[in-house]
């Protein structure tokens, strides 16, 4: 399969996403500029990294969602192209109205960088396919803006569509307010679009996927996509 | 066309938790400013815009504010025209 990492002035997670889908998971990745007004034909999964696009300016992922390349990955998406947007990538999409709601200030108005838990709470989509559900997955997370808020009537959907991916948990899969480190709705870290084909998440597998870290749970959303594609 | 001058105030909506807001507010009381209370902040955005008429520069403004310089989901926001002689 055939990544396409997509770069905006300030992002920083982007080699990082290269280096997890080229490197870690060996599969074929490039990079796309965000002034590209083109995808190439044979990508199959675009990833919108972390970093502060723009500077974060106005509003996380305001000014990105703007750029000509997201006209692109827009129109790729509504087409059924997948989607991986990490953190200020998740940011984007919600922005661009491919994923419902928003990400507010983290409610102790701290940056949080750390290592979490995520409870995987469905594996039935391309990005969670080699994952168990119900199983926990270690990986960091790096935001002060990951604070995940939509309305009631559409948090009542994403939980009845099982469209919530992954919630912030103990290292037991336990999920409750103790493990929520940015006062997210229902300890949500992770979403799924309708069509199963755009998932933004705030943490960052794409930084525990080489196993010389001590840790690469990340490289099982990697994996995961590359079984779907096979 | 004439020349307007808007500015857009943005602010959380009310239902929303302001945690900055909040922040302020605590610092603000533990300062002797106990008669403070329901801090918000926001955001003040100041713009040019060209236009026939004041309604067209509020309605151009709205469009822009409802599509990028502000989020309809979370945040609130009020627009001043004034003409630029």
């Amino acid at each position: 399969m055939k990544y396409g990492v997509v770069v905006f002035p300030g992002s920083n997670c982007d080699h990082d996403a290269w280096y997890a889908t080229a490197e870690c998971a060996g599969d074929e990745s490039v990079f796309l500029w965000h002034k590209d007004t083109e995808i190439p034909k044979d990508i199959d999964c675009i990833i919108l990294p972390g970093g502060f696009s723009y500077g974060d300016y106005l509003r996380c992922g305001a000014i990105a969602r703007f750029s000509p390349i997201m006209q692109e990955v827009i129109a790729f998406a509504n087409k059924g192209g997948y989607v991986l947007g990490i953190c200020n990538g998740f940011q984007t999409l919600t922005e661009a109205g491919l994923l419902p709601g928003t990400l507010l200030r983290n409610t102790s108005l701290n940056f949080i960088c750390k290592d979490v838990y995520l409870k995987v709470s469905n594996n039935s989509t391309a990005f969670t396919s080699a994952i168990e559900t119900g199983s926990v997955i270690r990986i960091p997370v790096a935001h002060g803006e990951g604070n995940y808020f939509a309305e009631p009537e559409q948090i009542e959907e994403l939980e009845n569509k099982q469209r919530v991916v992954f919630r912030y948990s103990d290292e037991n899969g336990n999920v409750n307010n103790d493990f929520n480190p940015n006062g997210s709705i229902n300890n949500i870290a992770g979403i799924i679009n309708n069509k199963g084909n755009v998932l933004g998440m705030m943490p960052h597998p794409e930084r525990y996927s080489d196993a010389l870290l001590g840790n690469d749970d990340g490289l099982k959303i990697f994996n995961s996509l590359k079984n779907f594609f096979r | 066309m004439n020349k307007y001058h808007a500015i857009i105030d943005i602010t959380l909506r009310k239902s929303i938790l302001d945690v900055q807001g909040k922040a302020v507010e605590q610092a603000l009381n533990s300062i002797d400013f106990q008669m403070i209370s329901n801090v918000r902040i926001g955001k003040h955005v100041e713009l040019f815009v060209e236009a026939e008429s004041p309604e067209k520069a509020n309605d151009l403004v709205d469009d822009a504010s409802k599509k990028l310089i502000a989020n309809p989901i979370i945040e609130d926001y009020i627009i001043t025209i004034n003409e630029v002689k």
